[in-house]
C-alpha cells in the first residue's frame, strides 16, 4: 500500500506490475484489493483487536442473552444472603459466584444484567450521535457558506456545555430514568465531535481532484455526496466513534454512581452502593469497577485497533 | 559491486582539504523498508564520493532511491521501517553510520546541512524566519538574541532577500516560494557546512525562479568551497551546474560521467533513453521516444540487470546476471576518467 | 442546493457565486434548441471553442456569519482564445498565472465573472440544467495528479463507469463494463485489471486511468491541466505519445495546459503564454518558440533549463528579477512591467492590448503574431547563437 509506505519514504514506491505486458512478470497474481479489504487485513493480524474484539464479543452476548450467564435474578434478594462476602469461586456461573450484595442479591447476576444497561447505552449513544454529528458535520462541510456559518454556532454552542454537567442538568429533570431517556441525554450533549470530524473530513475530500472529476462529468449532488465523499470521509468518523463509544459507558456509570443514571441495574449503581462497605465487603465495590474498567478499556483498545488500520499514517 | 576509486572518480575537485580522504564517500550501503507487502530493496549497493567544490548530481526518477540514500546519510531515515543492513557513510574518513548519536547529530547541524523540495513544510509557520535563522546561532554558537538576529539578517542578505533588515520579522506565510528556498538555503549555509545536500530543490519553483535559486546556490558552493550533493530528476537542472553525475536506478547507480560526457555518449541503455524521451525546446520533433514499462516494484526488483525489462538491448546474459559497474574506455582503450556504465554491453550502447 | 454545491474552492472562502445573472431560467424549448446545437458536428478547421474576454475574481471576504467584499483576486482577467477542431492549444505560465482557473471556467466548474465561452454558438458560461449537462460530455478533463484524481475507494471499472451512469444513454447498461474494458485497452491497461483499485496501480498507469474515464463519453474537447507533470521523466513520454494518438483516433481538440514549456512544445500546433491572469502573447509554436516577441515569453524560454550542457553555453538567459506580484492588487498598465527590463512611463499607465504589434503588421515574418507589448522585438532565445 502506497499510503503505508509513504510515511516511510518521501518517494512514492510503485507497487504495480507493468501495464503494457498482458500477464503479469511475476507469478504472483496480484488480486483486486480494496482499502477496505486492507484495513480488514490489518486488523486480524492485530492482537489489540483480536484481544478487544473476543471481550466485546463476550459482553454482547452478555447483553442479549444474560440467561445463558446466570439463572439468578438480579432484583430478587434474600436477605439472609445480606453481605455473604466469602465468594464461592469454584461455583462457576452461580449465583453465589461473586458472594451477595447488601439486599442479598446475587453480584454475579447484577454484573451480568448490568452489561445489557451499559452496552446498550454506549452503543446508542454512539449510533445516534454518529447518525446526527454526520449528517450535521457533512451539511456544514459539504455545502459551506451560511449554512455552515450557522450549524457550526450551533455546535460551537453546544461544546461549551460541560458534557456531564449537562448531562446532570438534563437528568434531573426526570425521575424515571429509562436507557431511552439516558441515551438520548448523553447524545443531545456529544454529538459535537463527530460533526466537527465529519466537517473537518468532509472539506478536505470536496477539495480532491476525484471531487472535481465527478462534477466535470455533470454528477448531482448526491451522486458525489454518497458515491464519492462519504465514503473517503466515514473514515476518521468510524475511529472517533468507536473510542468514544468506552467513553459513554464510563458516563453512563459515572452518572448512575451519582444517583442520577439509570433507574434499573446498572454497574454504576453498585459502584456507588459498594463504596459504603468498602472495608466490610469489599468484593461488592470490587466486581462493579472492574466490570466498567474492562469494558471501557476494550472499546478504546478496540476503537485504536481500528484507528490504526485505517489511518495507518497516524501510527 | 566495485568501489568508486575516488581518485579518479572526481575530476580535478577545486580544493583537497587533506589530500587523500574525500569529503563524503559511501560506500556500498543498502537500505530496506520492511513492509507489510514484503521487503522493498529501496537502496542496493550504492556507492559516490563527493569532494569539497564539487557538485555531485543523484539523477534517478522516483523509486530509484535517491532520496532515500540522502535521507541515509544525513540520518534522517525512518527506522523502522527504514534498515541499513551494510554499508558505510564515510564524513571525512569517519564511518557515521558506527558513530554515537550525538556525535553524528552534531556533524549533522554543523557540517552537513540538507535543503528540502518544500520549503514551506520545513519552516515553522509559527515562528519568524528570523527567530528560525537565529536558533541555528543561538544553539550552536551560543549568540545571544541580538547578536543572532544580526547574523540571521546579514544571511538573509547573502542569498539576496530584498530589505532583508525588514523582512526579519516575517513569517514564513508571508514570503514567495522562491523567497521560502532562499531562506532555506540560508538556514542550511548558517553554520558555514562542508557539505550540502539538496534535495529537489527547485522543483517546486516556477522556472524564472529556478533559474534564479540555482543560480544562488551555485555561486554559494564557490564562495564556501563545499560539496554539494544534488538531488534531482530533472536532466536540465543537471546540466546546469553538476560536475559529474550519477544515475540511479532501482536503488543502484548504473552510470556516472563528468556532466558534459553523459549528454554526449550515453554508457548506459537508461540513460540514453531518458535523455531520448524528453522533448526539445529548440525543436519539434516527431513523436517522442518512451522507455516501455514501468520503474521496477521495489518489493520484486527483476533478477539480473533491474532495467532488463524495460531495455531495448537486453539480451540473455541481463536477466541472469548483476552487471557490475565497468570502467568506461575509449574504443581503442584510451581511459575515460570518472566514467563508469553498469551495463553488459556499454561498449555497444557508447561506441554504438 | 446545486448552486451551494459548486463553490469548493479554497480560495473561494464561501462566498456567494457574485455573477448571478450566469444562471438563467430557460424555457423547454430554448433548452431544446441550445441541446441541438450542442450535438451538431463541427467542420474540421472551424473554431469549436471561443473564449471572449473572460474574467474570474474570487471576492475576498471578511467575516463569518455577515460577510463584507474587501477585494478580489483577479485570477483571470480578461482573456480570449480561439479552440480549433483537432488542434491543441498550449497554455503555459507559472503558478498563479491564471492557467488552471482558465480550465476550470471552460469546465464551467467555476462560474465566470464576465465574459463568454462559445461553444458551438452556445454561451457555455450562461447555461445549466440538460444544456449544460449535453456540454459537459462534450468537453472532458484530465487532472494535474493522478493520485488524488481517482477515488481510492471506487475500483477501476467503476471511475471509467461512472460517466456511462451519469449519461445512461451513452452506453446501454448491458454494454457498459465491455466499454469500460474497451477503454481499458485503449489507454494501454489490461482489460482484465477492471475490478482493481487505484492504489494497486503507479502514478503513470493511474493518469492512464485518468485519460480513459476522460474519454468515456467521446468528448470533442479535453482540457488536460497539468497532465504530465507529476509523472516520472520516462513516464512522461508514454503519456504525452498516448495522448497524441488518440487525439488523431478520435479528433480531439486539447485544451493543454502546463507549466514545462518543451512538452508543451511538443504537442502544441498553437501556444498562449499567460502572466498574471492576462495572456500575453499567442502564436503557432514556431511564432512563440523561436519568434517571440514578448519580453516575459523571451524570458521566461530562456530560464528553461536544456538538457544539453554544451547548447545550454551558447544561449543567452535573461534572469528575472523579483516575483509574480499578487493577483490581488496586480501592477497598474502592463502587469509585467515590473519585472521588465525594457519597461518605460508608457508601460504603467497604459494596458498593452493582444494584437498583431504594428512594426510587423502585413508583414510575413514570424513574428507577426499576437502579442501584448508596447514594445514588442523578436529575439531568439532558444537557439544558440
Amino acid at each position: 500500500m502506497p499510503e503505508a509506505l509513504d510515511t516511510t519514504a518521501k518517494e512514492k514506491l510503485p507497487a504495480a506490475e507493468p501495464a503494457t505486458v498482458p500477464v503479469p512478470v511475476d507469478a504472483k497474481p496480484e488480486k483486486a484489493r480494496s482499502l477496505w479489504s486492507d484495513a480488514w487485513d490489518d486488523l486480524r493480524r492485530s492482537p489489540m483487536f483480536l484481544i478487544s474484539a473476543a471481550l466485546i464479543l463476550l459482553l454482547l452476548v452478555m447483553a442479549a442473552f444474560p440467561g445463558l450467564f446466570t439463572g439468578a435474578s438480579p432484583r430478587d434478594g434474600d436477605l439472609s444472603n445480606h453481605y455473604l462476602g466469602a465468594a464461592n469461586w469454584t461455583n462457576f456461573f452461580g449465583a453465589d459466584w461473586f458472594g451477595y450484595d447488601v439486599q442479598g442479591r446475587s453480584i454475579w447476576a447484577r454484573m451480568v444484567y448490568g452489561a445489557r444497561a451499559s452496552i446498550l447505552v454506549g452503543v446508542g449513544v454512539t449510533v445516534l450521535v454518529t447518525i446526527a454529528g454526520t449528517l450535521i458535520g457533512v451539511l456544514a462541510g459539504y455545502f459551506g457558506g451560511w449554512l455552515d456559518a450557522i450549524l457550526f454556532r450551533l455546535t460551537d454552542v453546544f461544546s461549551g456545555i460541560p458534557f456531564m454537567l449537562g448531562a446532570m442538568v438534563v437528568l434531573t429533570t426526570f425521575t424515571e430514568r429509562s436507557v431511552l431517556v439516558v441515551v438520548l441525554a448523553l447524545a443531545f450533549l456529544g454529538w459535537t465531535t463527530i460533526a466537527r470530524v465529519a466537517r473537518g473530513s468532509v472539506i478536505t475530500i470536496k477539495q480532491a481532484d476525484y471531487v472535481t472529476a465527478a462534477k466535470a462529468l455533470g454528477a448531482s449532488t448526491s451522486r458525489i455526496l454518497f458515491r464519492h465523499i462519504l465514503p473517503n470521509a466515514i473514515a476518521p468518523v468510524i475511529v472517533v466513534a468507536t473510542i468514544a463509544l468506552g467513553g459513554y459507558i464510563a458516563a453512563e456509570a459515572t452518572l448512575s454512581y451519582l444517583g442520577i443514571g439509570l433507574s434499573g441495574v446498572s454497574w454504576g449503581i453498585d459502584v456507588s452502593a459498594g463504596k459504603d462497605q468498602l472495608r466490610n465487603a469489599p468484593h461488592v465495590l470490587m466486581m462493579p469497577s472492574v466490570m466498567v474498567s474492562v469494558t471501557v478499556l476494550a472499546f478504546l483498545m478496540f476503537g485504536d485497533a481500528v484507528r490504526n488500520a485505517l489511518d495507518p499514517k497516524m501510527r | 559491486m566495485t568501489i568508486i576509486d575516488n581518485t579518479a572518480a572526481a575530476p580535478a575537485p577545486r580544493s583537497a582539504d587533506d589530500g587523500s580522504t574525500p569529503l563524503l564517500e559511501v560506500r556500498d550501503l543498502h537500505v530496506e523498508f520492511h513492509t507489510r507487502d514484503g521487503v522493498a530493496k529501496a537502496v542496493n549497493g550504492v556507492n559516490y564520493t563527493v569532494n569539497a567544490g564539487e557538485t555531485l548530481a543523484v539523477l534517478g526518477e522516483s523509486g530509484s532511491g535517491k532520496s532515500v540514500t540522502a535521507q541515509a546519510i544525513m540520518g534522517i531515515l525512518d527506522m523502522p521501517p527504514g534498515k541499513i543492513p551494510q554499508g558505510e557513510i564515510l564524513f571525512r574518513g569517519e564511518d557515521m553510520l558506527k558513530m554515537p548519536a550525538e556525535e553524528r547529530r552534531k556533524i549533522r547541524g554543523s557540517q552537513i546541512a540538507m535543503i528540502f523540495q518544500d520549503a514551506l513544510s520545513s519552516l515553522n509557520p509559527v515562528l519568524t524566519v528570523g527567530y528560525q535563522l537565529g536558533e541555528m546561532f543561538r544553539v550552536h554558537q551560543g549568540l545571544s538574541k541580538k547578536e543572532a538576529k544580526a547574523k540571521a539578517i546579514e544571511l538573509m542578505d547573502r542569498v539576496k532577500i530584498p530589505a532583508a533588515a525588514a523582512r526579519v520579522n516575517d513569517y514564513p506565510h508571508q514570503f514567495s516560494g522562491g523567497m521560502r528556498q532562499r531562506i532555506m538555503i540560508a538556514m542550511a549555509l548558517a553554520l558555514e557546512p562542508d557539505l550540502i545536500i539538496a534535495d529537489e530543490p527547485t522543483t517546486a519553483l516556477d522556472v524564472t525562479v529556478q533559474a534564479q535559486v540555482m543560480d544562488l546556490l551555485a555561486e554559494l558552493q564557490r564562495e564556501y568551497n563545499m560539496g554539494l550533493i544534488l538531488i534531482t530528476h530533472d536532466l536540465g537542472v543537471v546540466a546546469d551546474v553538476a560536475d559529474k553525475i550519477a544515475v540511479m536506478y532501482a536503488g543502484r547507480i548504473v552510470e556516472t560521467a563528468p556532466v558534459h560526457e553523459l549528454y554526449k555518449r550515453p554508457a548506459h541503455p537508461y540513460t540514453r533513453g531518458l535523455l531520448d524521451s524528453i522533448p526539445r525546446l529548440d525543436q519539434k520533433g516527431q513523436e517522442l521516444y518512451a522507455i516501455k514499462g514501468l520503474p521496477p516494484n521495489l518489493l520484486r526488483i527483476p533478477t539480473g540487470c533491474a532495467f532488463n525489462p524495460r531495455c531495448p538491448m537486453a539480451q540473455d546474459v541481463c536477466r541472469t546476471d548483476v552487471p557490475p559497474l565497468f570502467d568506461v574506455t575509449e574504443r581503442d582503450g584510451g581511459e575515460l576518467p570518472g566514467r563508469r556504465s553498469a551495463c553488459h554491453f556499454w561498449k555497444e550502447q557508447i561506441h554504438g | 442546493m446545486a448552486e451551494l454545491g459548486k463553490k469548493d474552492d479554497a480560495v473561494e472562502k464561501a462566498d456567494a457565486t457574485p455573477n448571478t445573472t450566469a444562471v438563467e431560467v430557460v424555457d423547454a424549448a430554448t433548452e431544446d434548441a441550445a441541446v441541438a446545437a450542442i450535438e451538431a458536428p463541427v467542420e474540421r478547421g472551424e473554431p469549436i471553442l471561443q473564449v471572449r474576454n473572460l474574467v474570474k475574481h474570487f471576492p475576498l471576504t471578511q467575516g463569518i456569519l455577515f460577510k463584507k467584499q474587501v477585494g478580489a483576486v483577479k485570477a483571470v482577467d480578461g482573456v480570449s482564445f480561439d479552440l480549433y477542431q483537432g488542434e491543441t492549444l498550449g497554455i503555459v505560465g507559472e503558478s498563479g498565472c491564471g492557467k488552471s482557473t482558465v480550465a476550470k471556467l471552460l469546465m464551467t466548474l467555476e462560474r465566470a465573472t464576465a465574459g463568454e465561452v462559445f461553444y458551438k454558438g452556445q454561451d457555455i458560461t450562461k447555461l445549466s440544467g440538460r444544456a449544460l449537462k449535453a456540454v459537459r460530455r462534450n468537453i472532458q478533463m484530465v487532472f494535474q495528479d493522478p493520485y488524488t484524481s481517482l477515488n481510492p475507494r471506487m475500483t477501476v471499472g467503476d471511475i471509467i463507469g461512472e460517466p456511462f451512469d451519469i449519461h445512461p444513454e451513452v452506453a446501454p447498461k448491458g454494454d457498459r463494463r465491455k466499454r469500460v474494458q474497451e477503454l481499458l485497452d485503449v489507454v494501454g491497461l489490461n482489460p482484465e485489471y477492471i475490478n482493481r483499485y487505484p492504489h494497486q496501480f503507479s502514478g503513470g498507469q493511474r493518469q492512464r486511468i485518468g485519460i480513459a474515464r476522460g474519454l468515456a463519453l467521446n468528448p470533442e474537447i479535453i482540457i488536460c491541466d497539468e497532465p504530465v507533470s507529476a509523472l516520472d521523466v520516462s513516464v512522461q513520454a508514454q503519456v504525452v505519445n498516448l495522448m497524441e494518438k488518440l487525439q488523431d483516433e478520435f479528433n480531439l481538440s486539447y485544451v493543454f495546459i502546463a507549466h514545462d514549456l518543451s512538452i508543451v512544445r511538443h504537442i502544441s500546433d498553437r501556444v498562449g503564454v499567460m502572466y498574471l491572469g492576462k495572456m500575453a502573447e499567442i502564436g503557432t509554436d514556431v511564432e512563440i518558440y523561436d519568434h517571440p516577441t514578448h519580453p516575459y515569453t523571451q524570458a521566461l524560454l530562456s530560464a528553461v533549463p536544456v538538457p544539453d550542457p554544451e547548447a545550454r553555453e551558447g544561449r543567452e538567459r535573461i534572469i528575472l528579477t523579483g516575483d509574480v506580484p499578487s493577483p490581488a492588487n496586480p501592477p497598474s498598465g502592463c502587469r509585467f512591467r515590473t519585472r521588465c527590463w525594457k519597461a518605460q512611463d508608457k508601460c504603467a499607465e497604459e494596458v498593452p492590448l493582444l494584437a498583431v504589434p504594428e512594426r510587423f503588421k502585413g508583414t510575413d515574418s514570424k513574428a507577426a503574431h499576437e502579442s501584448a507589448c508596447h514594445f514588442a522585438e523578436e529575439k531568439d532565445v532558444v537557439h544558440a547563437a
